[in-house]
């Protein structure tokens, strides 16, 4: 049984239900931000749910960290732990290795989403399972593993709630965190209803909108999933050099299932997932559940080291994932981006995300942080990916909630650099020339007073008015909705030299 | 060229800026390990208050009343309950108790319970802390049942989670499989409205002994 | 002290009135200030909108006329934030060490208004007047990026007559952005819908913030609707008196 097509997807064509958004080979590139969120503006269940939900989290996260009086000071210790990882990342890799296999867990590597997909779909083979559990993993949804499962005829079970509903309802997650925030309750209730049935114990016939009562359905329509998978698949959010060691944050129960029942674990991690130490734990364990669900500590973390006799999976796999992160890694600013931990609270803080919805930013990685993440591990040669730097006000909301301390509007800006950089040399776009222009015209100080001239001298064929309307021509964009105010009759340095004579500069 | 030698060769090309080899030429200004303060509450109190802010049940009992207690909370349970023979030992009392003998993730379904010690407790997030050595019970155990009862020893206590890290790992626990827990299995995915009890034990009781 | 006055290429030649009130301002408190005509523009524009090698010149010619002078005063967070946050990487990227000294040396005396007023002069009230209903936008790169914190809104308390009445979700952004509110004017128009039903929502008259280009983005939707509420850089209500109420 597969899930979202009767028959198995002809490979290299999208799948029905939603479009290629991962960092795969496959991207065919979405619309650029600007025409994605004109479109998800519209949709005013996704503004009032986003909204809400956006707003609950923002306070209950402001409230924990407001706890800590050392908040700051933990924030650079996760700045400083994370570079110190990514500036000798080759070390701390082949340490990770080294004290995960001496613990029994077997070490891949993979270049690329393929090779990862590769190397899962051999394994679970190899179980002679066509089936897998899945915990949350934004990982895995990058490489655009459930396809690959499907391609392979194996079943993939997401097991978080929000994922379940994501999976169910042909959609592609909309949030780090929550990847069904975008849903409210009675979508939620129609996807369960209509979809269940299709892939195993249907919801039941008397289901309401409760919340409590659609938990319910998921935990028993993913209960003997559970207990019958031979194999689960997990990605990690932290993995410790020194020991070896995997971590998992949740809240659910589900990564735990999947984590000790089955008797084959593949985590797929990426290669800036590491730690030096089994103590940075003190560090990261506060600033994750903090930043992220607004707790003192999510309900469930599990920790583990290779294989434990008698406990849990007898056959650990761990495949390191490069796809395209050593390219961030080689740009000295955008590096900074791989300090992320996924929290998302970039996200619930920013006004763009908050209005334009996760989809708009054509990625699995939305919001601010996928605005320069994505551009990075895709690359600036699509539409959307150019577009996505642009994505943001540079208000600087998300720097200050980071808790890595990701400068995220200093990386737009720099990645703006490389879009327009990239684009030099060709014949300049309308907007290229526009600068340039503006670029002379600031040039000197006669030539700026020149055009302030120009614009002082239109005021007076707009009377008494202040301000001027709808207009087409380069300014149509601002003036659809905003009124443009009228050029004064005087410049200031008009008044000063009016006032004060021209002054001549003191050497 | 392996993907391992490829992968590494690309990150040791893009730390080309990278001029020292000593991981201290990068400087984390932090003391690891210290114990933090527990505000107005005194330690056991505050693990107390926060274990209950999750919506867990928690007592604190004289060691002498742990029996009684556990005993008590398990009294509507209608089923078998695994504990290790440490645990049942040191409880004293007569129950539907059943052996974890490697028990099939089906039979552990038919568990209506499980009764476990910790390794740590930590104070200020509530949180408690198995690193399913003896009396710990395998991770599955404290997963599956329905109602989880924790045992925590006062003293088992410690101020933060920095402290806590140090504990275990000057206990060893840090190679060891560990689980924290924070109160019951929880979801806040559908519209952040928040529901106790998803996957794992629907009610987690912490009994603070001392 | 020499003081030199930034009055941004904006202002200087959008919305005069601010630095005039500036330096109206600062006289009335005994700062005597220059205006060095060679000014023209602190290059944010090129810089955010990704056009940094168009930004070069303007962090030279930046350095040139501003470079001897003890203070440099300028009525917008925006375009301080500019000179203190990002001259430095373009200079980097001119190659030109001298440039970026340069900048280095001249980037600490060149300050916000409200940062001029309280941390140079030491002065929390100016002796304004201005007896109006007021509420007060505390705009991203004054609160996020040059950090000015309640300075502006101390400036304000202080003013006689004045009713200051608070914003709900002050402190997001209003959706200007600079060239975001062209090249994503939509997502840029929902969020200043959502300023300016805040603004209304205060029953004030008039709207006051330290940028105008946040001013005029705001502004320019309250006007299209005929709301009622007038715009003004914080300059100008500092700058009225009694004898010469704005």
């Amino acid at each position: 049984m597969t899930l979202t097509h009767a028959e198995p997807a002809p490979s290299g064509k999208p799948p029905a239900g939603h479009p290629h958004v991962g960092v795969t080979s496959t991207f065919v590139g979405m619309p650029k931000f600007p025409d994605a969120a004109r479109i998800e503006l519209a949709n005013t269940t996704q503004r009032r749910n986003l909204a809400h939900a956006t707003g609950i989290i923002r306070d209950k996260r402001a409230s924990v960290v407001g706890e800590l009086d050392n908040w700051e000071e933990l924030r650079l210790a996760a700045e400083a732990i994370k570079n110190r990882t990514l500036r000798h990342l080759d070390d701390y890799l082949v340490q990770f290795e080294e004290n995960a296999t001496k613990a029994g867990a077997v070490v891949h590597w993979a270049r690329d989403a393929e090779e990862a997909n590769r190397i899962v779909v051999d394994l679970v083979r190899e179980t002679g399972s066509d089936e897998v559990v899945k915990v949350k993993s934004m990982a895995t949804q990058e490489i655009e593993l459930n396809e690959a499962l499907q391609a392979a005829g194996i079943d993939a079970w997401e097991t978080d709630l929000a994922e379940l509903i994501v999976q169910l309802g042909d959609d592609w997650p909309s949030h780090i965190l929550v990847p069904a925030i975008h849903r409210n309750r009675s979508e939620v209730r129609e996807i369960f209803l209509r979809r269940m049935k299709d892939v195993g114990r249907p919801a039941p016939e008397d289901l309401t909108d409760d919340p409590r009562r659609l938990a319910e359905a998921a935990r028993l329509h993913l209960r003997e999933k559970f207990l019958r998978a031979k194999v689960g698949i997990s990605g990690a959010n932290f993995a410790v050099a020194d020991t070896g060691s995997l971590v998992v944050v949740e809240s659910e129960g589900n990564g735990r299932m999947c984590l000790t029942l089955p008797e084959t674990l593949i985590s797929v991690v990426g290669i800036e997932k590491v730690l030096p130490s089994w103590a940075d734990l003190e560090v990261f364990l506060q600033v994750l559940p903090r930043s992220s669900t607004g707790e003192r500590e999510n309900p469930y973390t599990s920790i583990w080291t290779g294989v434990t006799p008698g406990d849990g999976p007898q056959n650990a796999h761990i495949i390191l994932l490069d796809n395209n992160r050593t390219n961030v890694l080689a740009d000295e600013v955008g590096r900074a981006a791989l300090r992320c931990i996924r929290c998302s609270a970039c996200l619930n803080v920013c006004p763009v995300y908050e209005r334009a919805g996760g989809h708009a930013y054509g990625s699995v990685y939305p919001g601010p942080i996928g605005a320069i993440l994505t551009p990075q591990l895709r690359g600036t040669s699509s539409k959307v990916d150019q577009s996505l730097p642009y994505a943001s006000s540079l208000c600087g909301a998300c720097f200050d909630v980071c808790p890595v301390r990701i400068d995220i509007p200093e990386l737009l800006v720099h990645l703006r650099t490389r879009v327009v950089d990239e684009h030099r040399g060709g014949r300049p776009t309308a907007e290229a020339a526009a600068f340039k222009a503006m670029a002379w015209m600031f040039g000197s100080h006669r030539r700026l007073e020149a055009a302030q001239k120009a614009a002082t001298t239109s005021n007076r064929f707009f009377g008494r008015r202040k301000t001027i309307g709808a207009i087409p021509g380069p300014l149509a964009g601002w003036s659809s909705a905003r009124d443009i105010p009228v050029p004064p009759a005087e410049s200031f340095r008009d008044w000063w030299k009016r006032e004060r004579g021209e002054q001549e500069p003191r050497s | 060229m392996s993907a391992r030698e490829e992968i590494l060769d690309r990150v040791r090309s893009a730390l080309a800026d990278v001029e020292s080899s000593d991981v201290t030429e990068t400087p984390i200004d932090w003391s690891y390990g210290r114990p933090v303060d527990t505000g107005d509450l005194r330690l056991v109190d505050r693990f107390a208050e926060r274990v209950a802010d999750y919506r867990a049940i928690v007592e604190r009992v004289p060691a002498g009343e742990l029996g009684a207690t556990v005993a008590a909370a398990l009294a509507e349970v209608d089923g078998p309950v695994v504990a290790d023979p440490t645990v049942r030992g040191r409880l004293g009392v007569d129950l539907n108790w059943r052996d974890d003998d490697g028990l099939s993730a089906a039979d552990l379904d038919s568990v209506a319970a499980v009764v476990t010690t910790a390794a740590v407790g930590i104070a200020n997030t509530g949180t408690i802390v198995l690193d399913h050595g003896v009396g710990q019970e395998r991770r599955a155990a404290s997963l599956v049942p329905d109602v989880h009862v924790c045992i925590v020893d006062a003293e088992q206590v410690v101020s933060d989670v920095p402290e806590a890290v140090a504990r275990l790992m000057s206990q060893g626990s840090s190679v060891r499989p560990q689980t924290w827990i924070s109160g019951p299995s929880a979801t806040s995915d559908i519209e952040l409205d928040r529901v106790e009890g998803v996957h794992g034990p629907r009610t987690l009781h912490v009994i603070i002994v001392g | 002290m020499r003081v030199a006055l930034f009055a941004t290429c904006f202002n200087d030649t959008m919305w005069p009135n601010t630095p005039k009130s500036t330096v109206l301002l600062l006289e009335r408190l005994g700062v005597e200030v220059e205006f060095p005509f060679e000014q023209t523009c602190c290059g944010q524009m090129f810089t955010n909108t990704g056009y940094a090698e168009e930004a070069i010149p303007g962090v030279r010619q930046f350095v040139d006329v501003f470079g001897d002078y003890d203070a440099v005063v300028a009525p917008s967070g925006s375009c301080v934030g500019s000179v203190r946050h990002q001259h430095g990487a373009i200079a980097d990227r001119a190659g030109d060490r001298a440039l970026r000294s340069a900048v280095d040396a001249l980037v600490p005396k060149v300050y916000e208004l409200s940062e001029f007023l309280v941390d140079v002069l030491g002065v929390t009230d100016v002796g304004a007047y201005f007896p109006h209903r007021v509420t007060y936008h505390p705009t991203c790169h004054s609160l996020r990026m040059l950090r000015v914190g309640d300075k502006p809104l101390t400036l304000l308390r202080n003013v006689k007559g004045i009713e200051l009445v608070e914003l709900n979700g002050a402190d997001q952004c209003c959706g200007f952005g600079g060239t975001f509110a062209m090249k994503n004017s939509d997502v840029s128009v929902a969020m200043g819908s959502d300023k300016s039903a805040n603004v209304k929502e205060t029953g004030a008259e008039v709207l006051v913030a330290g940028d105008n280009s946040c001013l005029a983005h705001i502004g320019g939707l309250l006007t299209r609707e005929r709301a009622g509420v007038r715009m003004m850089h914080l300059a100008e209500i500092l700058a009225s008196t009694e004898k010469e109420p704005a």
